[in-house]
């Protein structure tokens, strides 16, 4: 049987945890299945990402190139490409990422491998692999298997599983040269552009008094802007509300946006698409305002109130304000 | 500049009860209202406002049945030039069929960009774009949330996590999934929904594509659906809303934030 692939994401000069979570449950998976785990890396000249890869993995391929110093779609897929023809592994972890989502899809195309995306866990039935995943943005999970074939890729969500720092493993770290008839990319990357960084900072306060699509039209924030300043907390808000253009992207929380961890985050009229509930992860007491019960927030939060966002912003205002 | 704009119809599952139907591998959507998926909406707005602001054609597609129409029907009042329907009759598609299908379509015609929302509120694969691209041949970006048409090519800029964009440039033929946010969508008009009324709607079957029925099969396939585990979760305080405001309050203490 062939390894266990996990293709290693980096992004200025240091290795994503993505690619740790992966390698994590690719050795789980590779103690039932017998077979190894492998890391493979596309990076510029001289960096030093193989080192920490090689101490959750039995083998790292190396692909060091000029121009791999950046993420770049053509490349990664054309390399990958033939390295999976050339090694047929049994199983290829990439990470659920903005660059995975670009990459992935393309390189099962050009391999022939069945793709299952997103996955929340990874199962093995009868040798096989399925992914359980979410669907309706959480609202409901599936299970999901693949049509026979050699080999299966898999994209894994970002903090699906939890790296267990104390295992150690020790892999030959292995140099590997590129394609001979690799094509010119058709995109070049020009640079990074900070979007979320502006006249409020969302990181550095103990209360956020947070806004989500629940607030239904933008006249209405001002209500909530009230209470954060009642509160003495700071208006922050989940992507919908920026997507709308109701209020700038500096206050957003999630994946897109910040990651943020006040003592108290409370939740007005957001449903907990995973990707908000990443970015507050590091808060002490989630509180969930919803009319919504069945809200995924709630499945996140300490506290929650099924009602009308509004009904306790007054109420709140009333008692803050007395 | 022509554009093309794949499409689709969803259920609204917000504030809904969601119910597992007798198969257990699919929800019951008989009752369930439908909308456009909210990036294909933002795809359409701005594959319109490149035409606008360029020429070229728009062209919509979608793979569904004749209550799928909506959308395609939504994306001519928007400004889309003509609209093509695939009915992929009693076909189960997944991602990779769907754009199996896609690549056939618009194999024909002529395009400079093709754009598809990043994922589907349904689904949530997000991976019917770039298998359509690579399956096409073309240049590709996911998660594209800026757009600026150069000759030939386009400076894109794609929404990375952390609050960063990566531009870069792409050469033109080329496919982009579009993220939300990028534009604000129109509304429709009354205008708008008058001219689609005259604006050319096709509808093609698989057979008239040219597909054999051996030729689709999906590579995965969902073998049952279940509702999220409801052990765990939020501690629910009830109440009238005064009292709630004074929980809240006394709880925001606790945890060291005094009001």
């Amino acid at each position: 049987m062939g390894d266990i692939f996990v293709i290693a994401e980096h992004r200025n000069g240091e290795v994503r945890e993505i690619t740790f979570e992966m390698l994590q449950k690719a050795a789980e998976l590779g103690q039932v299945l017998a077979c190894g785990v492998t890391a493979v890396l596309l990076a510029g000249p001289g960096e030093a990402f193989a080192e920490a890869l090689s101490k959750k993995s039995d083998r790292v391929l190396v692909f060091e190139d000029e121009r791999l110093k950046t993420y770049n779609s053509d490349l990664y897929a054309g390399i990958l490409a033939e390295l999976l023809k050339e090694q047929q592994p049994f199983l290829t972890l990439m990470g659920h990422t903005s660059w995975g989502m670009d990459y992935a899809p393309a390189l099962a195309v050009k391999s022939g491998y069945p793709l299952a995306t997103d996955a929340t866990d990874i199962l093995l039935k009868d040798g096989q692999p399925q992914v359980i995943r979410q669907m309706y943005s959480g609202k409901l999970f599936s299970r999901v298997s693949f049509a026979p074939s050699e080999g299966y890729m898999i994209t894994v969500r970002s903090g699906a599983f939890k790296v267990d720092e104390a295992a150690e493993r020790s892999a030959e770290v292995v140099s590997m040269d590129l394609p001979q008839d690799l094509q010119p990319p058709r995109r070049e990357f020009i640079e990074f552009e900070d979007t979320a960084s502006g006249d409020v900072d969302i990181t550095q306060a103990d209360l956020l008094v947070s806004v989500g699509r629940g607030v239904g039209e933008a006249d209405n924030i001002s209500a909530v802007q009230e209470l954060a300043e009642l509160l003495g907390g700071t208006l922050s808000c989940s992507r919908p509300v920026v997507d709308k253009n109701w209020l700038p992207k500096y206050h957003q929380v999630g994946t897109s946006g910040k990651s943020v961890r006040p003592k108290v985050y409370l939740a007005l009229g957001i449903s907990g698409a995973f990707q908000h509930v990443a970015g507050i992860s590091g808060a002490g007491c989630v509180i969930a305002v919803n009319k919504d019960k069945k809200a995924p927030i709630f499945r996140v939060a300490d506290y929650g109130i099924a009602d009308d966002l509004f009904n306790v912003v007054e109420a709140l205002k009333a008692k803050a304000g007395a | 500049m022509n554009i093309i704009v794949c499409v689709k119809r969803v259920p609204l599952t917000q504030e809904v009860d969601l119910e597992i139907d007798e198969s257990g591998k699919k929800i019951k959507e008989d009752a369930l209202a439908y909308v456009i998926n909210d990036w294909d909406n933002y795809a359409i707005e701005a594959a319109v406002q490149l035409q606008e602001n360029l020429g070229g054609e728009v062209t919509a597609i979608t793979i569904g049945s004749e209550d799928d129409e909506e959308v395609l029907r939504r994306a001519l009042a928007m400004g889309a030039d003509r609209a093509v329907r695939i009915d992929p009759g009693e076909l189960v598609t997944d991602g990779y069929l769907d754009a199996t299908i896609l690549a056939k379509t618009i194999s024909g015609l002529e395009y400079d960009l093709i754009f598809t929302g990043v994922q589907s509120e349904d689904r949530n694969t997000g991976m019917v774009g770039i298998m359509l691209a690579e399956q096409l041949g073309l240049a590709h970006a996911a998660v594209t949330n800026g757009i600026e048409a150069e000759e030939k090519a386009a400076k894109v800029f794609v929404e990375l996590e952390g609050g960063i964009d990566e531009v870069s440039r792409i050469q033109l033929p080329a496919l982009l999934t579009i993220q939300t946010g990028i534009n604000e969508p129109r509304y429709v008009s009354i205008m708008g929904i008058r001219k689609a009324k005259k604006k050319e709607l096709k509808v093609m079957t698989l057979d008239d594509l040219g597909f054999g029925a051996e030729a689709l099969t999906p590579q995965t396939q969902i073998e049952e659906v279940f509702l999220p585990p409801e052990t765990e979760g939020a501690e629910m305080i009830e109440g009238d809303a005064a009292t709630i405001a004074e929980t809240l309050i006394r709880i925001m203490g606790e945890k060291g934030v005094t009001v």
